[in-house]
């Protein structure tokens, strides 16, 4: 008897979709918290050279969950895009919601179209001059594009640590606030101590003038977390 | 629309040269003539010179179509990024033009491998720039950068000049260029000491200045009427500081008592 050629359209983007989520459980989440300075994104990462959080444009930065070579790549083409877009235009037209949909046209495409789909998650956040003018997008695997208020989490845990933040947060939140409650969130979702050298913590500065991202180095980290622990 | 996912380099100039050629400027194929189109906007001086812990960069601010001022209040020092300018003399237009192309690409190589270029590789990468410029420059439409950086590695402020097929020169005290640019080193050349602190190095930057804008019709001096100055940036390991226009007025009041009191 001849195997069936046949699979239907719905089983097979439900496969592809088992297959990334299966991918982007695997690794650690990424929380973005908006607040009086700014959006703060906090990561669980061991590595301090293979970063999950980067610079995109002067308001705006990315984070990704999942498979590192996959959203690196998409990182990249990112900073290409927006950086191709201020100047041919100029710096103020360049904002995270033409990137964010640009991303969704881009990962949806490889989704519906390659054999495997991107095992990955990202969230491309702009910083405004309130929190109400904050904007944080959070695109899937498939290309599926949500907007965020206030807060926002990407990649295994994220439902949890959604579910953590609902409660606590709160948008006149300062600094070492936002910090400690990304970091309650993401002991509470792993059930265990996190540890200041495996943090990534960065910043958009609202009130820093011209590029508003700004990383935190380990010496940093150490202290704030001394600083929050005593 | 899609992004590009197939690209894989980090130089914004060679992104720009291999997939977007059409938002650089190419009129290679053209032949000007000097007596055939109207004068472009050009003439200048701009200069750098090292003092104790830095180095300033200074330009004038206007602009010449031929025998008349086409802009008074032009800029020609740029911040290339926290610790890096430019001064450009040369035909406006190319000018601004590579400004704005070199901060892009300091800027795209930086968030792209996470580490800032080294000063010498950002000077080798103007360098580049400047030779791309090469067949314009032959039919006159000339593009010469002096690029000052401060050097965190070895703890020092660099110069370095640009010739226009893009050779790339270390100075190793103070170097001035454009229209004026030869009466300005002259005056350099007799005022200049290595220990020098960064008011002497502001004073003399605009003595040096003054002398251009006397001899150079190119060349403008501060317009007391108008209070228009020359741009002044010190590079030194705090970064970028723009010299406020009050010091630079004060400054150039000093010195035109001061020649007055002479002549």
């Amino acid at each position: 008897m001849a195997l069936p050629f046949y699979v239907s359209p719905e089983q097979m983007m439900q496969d592809k979709a088992e297959y990334a989520r299966k991918g982007i459980t695997k690794g650690k989440s990424i929380i973005a918290v908006a607040g009086k300075q700014g959006i703060l994104l906090v990561a669980e990462n061991p590595s301090s050279s293979l970063n999950k959080i980067s610079e995109i444009y002067d308001r705006i930065a990315f984070a990704g969950a999942g498979k590192y070579s996959e959203f690196e790549n998409l990182r990249k083409a990112g900073i290409r895009y927006a950086d191709l877009k201020g100047y041919a235009y100029g710096r103020e037209d360049v904002t995270a919601k033409s990137l964010a949909n640009v991303y969704s046209q881009t990962i949806g495409n490889i989704f519906s179209q390659e054999m495997k789909p991107l095992e990955v998650e990202i969230l491309v956040v702009e910083v405004g001059e309130s929190t109400t003018q904050d904007e944080l997008y959070r695109i899937s695997f498939d290309g599926a594009i949500g907007d965020e208020r206030g807060h926002a989490a990407i990649g295994g845990q994220a439902d949890e640590l959604k579910e953590y933040l609902k409660d606590k947060y709160d948008e006149e939140v300062t600094l070492e606030a936002s910090l400690t409650l990304a970091v309650g969130a993401l002991e509470a979702s792993a059930n265990q101590k996190v540890r200041a050298q495996n943090l990534e913590v960065a910043i958009l500065d609202r009130h820093h003038p011209g590029r508003k991202f700004r990383r935190f180095t380990a010496a940093e980290l150490v202290d704030l977390a001394e600083g929050l622990e005593s | 629309m899609f992004l590009d996912l197939s690209y894989t380099g980090s130089s914004f100039c060679d992104l720009l040269t291999e997939r977007f050629p059409f938002l650089l400027t190419k009129w290679e194929g053209l032949q000007f003539s000097p007596n055939e189109i109207t004068p472009l906007p050009t003439g200048t001086t701009v200069l750098a010179l090292k003092y104790q812990g830095g180095v300033i960069v200074v330009g004038d601010r206007q602009a010449t179509e031929g025998t008349m001022i086409s802009a008074r209040r032009i800029e020609k020092v740029f911040k290339a990024d926290e610790r890096s300018a430019i001064a450009i003399a040369g035909v406006a237009g190319p000018c601004l033009e590579l400004a704005r192309l070199f901060q892009t690409e300091l800027q795209h190589y930086e968030k792209l491998e996470g580490v800032e270029l080294s000063t010498e590789g950002k000077a080798n990468k103007l360098g580049q720039m400047v030779k791309m410029n090469f067949p314009m420059a032959l039919q006159g439409l000339v593009v010469i950068p002096i690029f000052v950086g401060y050097d965190f590695k070895r703890a020092e402020g660099k110069i370095y000049k640009y010739d226009v097929t893009g050779g790339r020169y270390e100075e190793a005290e103070y170097y001035a260029t454009g229209s004026g640019g030869g009466h300005a080193r002259a005056t350099m050349k007799k005022r200049y000491r290595p220990e020098i602190d960064e008011e002497a190095a502001i004073h003399t930057a605009l003595e040096a200045l003054y002398d251009a804008a006397e001899e150079d019709i190119g060349t403008a001096g501060p317009d007391f009427v108008r209070g228009i100055f020359p741009t002044i940036k010190t590079v030194t390991v705090r970064g970028i500081v723009d010299v406020e226009e009050t010091q630079v007025r004060a400054v150039s009041e000093n010195m035109v008592e001061n020649r007055r009191r002479n002549h």
